[in-house]
């Protein structure tokens, strides 16, 4: 085949799929940046250049504010604990242990449910008074009942509870692979030398470890910026938008206010927020993960 | 199990202390297992008895399907059902027609703007699609396509990770298969065929159920395009199904909840080696 042949069949192969990716990604992603800057169209009313307007508009709004701060904490919150509770998870799992495959399935099983069903099963837990943690907390130590999901100090706490129990068993995958990717030689020298599990964990496994916790922490940032599905069967982003993320407050922006402009443009801060992570993530596998 | 091939590592000169070592291990470890299968238990067990044991642990309570009848009953779930299994079908083989054919090219063409091109195939990794709601709903509007199956599944079709998946398989073929083929005298498109796509066939399972599991479970994006009971995937008529204020029990509604992640459930629990895998496989490369 001619090289001119060659480049033909190679972009007449990749045509269909390059222009569905630029119609529902690439083009899209322009096209937010750009609607940024415009007014929402309104009836007859067509979108007209407002500058920077709405960017003004997003920094003194206050649900903003909140909903951002909000998603910080509930990155911050979930993605330590569900790496860490998945690295153990995945030890012990890889370990000789007793029952070992219902212990494991225990750990994956909600990884296949679906986040809307999760969060059904877990608002009866949250329920006051006849849900299940508060017929604990009511029968055995006879406090009175507490409306997890109607306070503000607490609501986002509980989602969070859920995220981690969700994701655990997902990132424990990744880990467990890893796991087994550590040859046994590693840990039969180990032995010889007399080192503690303690230490062979954070001399050994840890720092081989590091590619796949790279590798599952971006995928945590990026899904607590991408799933809100619970939010709206538990709290509708209440009380006082104390349980709102960022995606949701723009899916609420836009279908439930129309306000389509101002909707693309706290997309730009989530696009913002998600190179911020593309670049950390540059530098960070230079430096950090190249260990052999 | 292979308890004799393995080499014993620890030292016979302290058994106690390893034995003591291990018995904590288990123990947190089935502890932890335990809270991780609560509510999933729990939510089986309200929705197999009647309303009246939500809260009362009884061993000898009751078991009854009624609550299943109830809500199989009081919402369309077997066309949700009909409607995400189409939804998953399609998606499924555009993924698979459009990433084979695309992977292909980044694999064994070379040809001008391939790093650009594969750099912003790339880049859907992080930016997905399920993010741009408001200009994707534009999209499907002029498109004339709101309230259909198909625009659930159109922006997921062109799988940044799939033809990303698809295209390391395809570069650890070794070639020499590929000019055997092509010296006999087939075309590009009959290599593929032939040689490449048999030869993918564990990443193409790997690749189809986590694909499957992602579309079935996914929410946002279906309840913006949809609103009426002839497109709604089941996650969204669970959602719709749930919100009914009052009248519905937990138990019927918990019914309902295991009805829509049922088959999931079930095929997970049959192929969990398969699943795992999978995942495993899908998620390394």
């Amino acid at each position: 085949m001619t090289r001119r042949m060659q480049w033909i069949y190679a972009w007449l192969l990749l045509t269909p799929a390059m222009v569905m990716l630029f119609a529902f990604t690439h083009f899209p992603a322009i096209t937010t940046i750009v609607n940024s800057f415009f007014s929402t169209p309104r009836g007859r009313r067509p979108a007209r250049f407002v500058g920077l307007r709405n960017y003004e508009e997003l920094i003194a709004d206050p649900t903003f504010w909140k909903v951002l701060v909000n998603n910080l904490w509930y990155a911050t919150a979930t993605i330590p604990a569900s790496i860490g509770i998945s690295l153990l998870m995945a030890i012990w799992v890889n370990d000789k242990l007793k029952g070992r495959s219902l212990v494991r399935m225990s750990f994956f099983a909600p990884t296949v449910l679906p986040l809307i069903a999760v969060a059904n099963i877990w608002l009866f837990f949250y329920t006051p008074g006849f849900g299940l943690i508060d017929q604990i907390r009511m029968g055995i130590f006879g406090l009175p009942e507490n409306s997890w999901l109607g306070q503000q100090e607490t609501v986002l706490i509980c989602m969070m509870v859920v995220t981690i129990w969700k994701e655990a068993g997902f990132f424990m995958i990744f880990y467990l692979a890893a796991l087994q990717a550590i040859p046994p030689s590693y840990k039969e020298a180990a032995d010889i030398e007399g080192a503690s599990r303690w230490v062979f964990f954070w001399k050994i496994t840890w720092p081989l470890l590091m590619p796949t916790t790279l590798f599952v922490s971006i995928n945590a940032i990026i899904n607590s910026f991408r799933l809100v599905d619970h939010i709206f069967t538990m709290t509708g982003g209440g009380p006082d938008n104390a349980s709102s993320l960022l995606l949701f407050y723009i899916y609420e922006v836009a279908f439930k206010f129309w306000q389509t402009s101002y909707a693309a443009t706290l997309t730009v801060v989530m696009l913002a927020i998600l190179s911020i992570i593309a670049i950390g993530q540059f530098f960070f596998m230079d430096r950090r993960v190249h260990y052999r | 199990m292979s308890d004799f091939s393995l080499p014993n590592p620890e030292p016979a000169a302290r058994p106690r202390q390893i034995d003591f070592d291990r018995i904590l291990n288990t123990f947190a470890a089935w502890t932890l297992a335990i809270l991780w299968a609560l509510p999933l238990l729990y939510a089986i067990w309200t929705a197999f008895h009647p309303a009246a044991y939500e809260a009362n642990f009884e061993l000898f309570a009751p078991l009854t399907l009624e609550n299943f009848a109830k809500a199989w009953t009081a919402a369309p779930f077997a066309q949700y059902f009909l409607n995400t299994i189409v939804l998953v079908t399609i998606i499924l083989i555009a993924q698979f027609v459009l990433c084979t054919l695309a992977a292909y090219a980044f694999a064994r063409f070379e040809f001008p703007g391939s790093d650009i091109l594969f750099t912003l195939v790339l880049l859907q990794l992080l930016v997905m699609p399920d993010i741009l709601i408001v200009e994707n709903y534009k999209t499907i509007r002029n498109l004339g396509l709101v309230d259909t199956i198909v625009a659930i599944g159109l922006p997921y079709m062109a799988s940044g990770f799939g033809i990303f998946l698809l295209r390391q398989t395809f570069k650890t073929i070794p070639r020499e298969l590929d000019e055997a083929a092509r010296v006999e005298g087939a075309g590009p498109l009959l290599v593929l065929w032939k040689v490449y796509v048999p030869l993918a066939i564990p990443t193409y399972l790997a690749y189809g159920l986590v694909s499957v599991s992602h579309h079935w479970n996914n929410f946002l994006w279906p309840l913006i395009i949809t609103n009426s009971v002839e497109t709604r995937p089941v996650t969204v008529g669970l959602s719709v199904f749930a919100a009914v204020d009052g009248g519905v029990e937990w138990s019927v509604i918990n019914a309902a909840t295991l009805m829509t992640s049922g088959p999931l459930l079930i095929a997970f629990l049959l192929f969990q080696r398969q699943f795992v895998q999978s995942f495993m496989r899908a998620g390394i490369k």
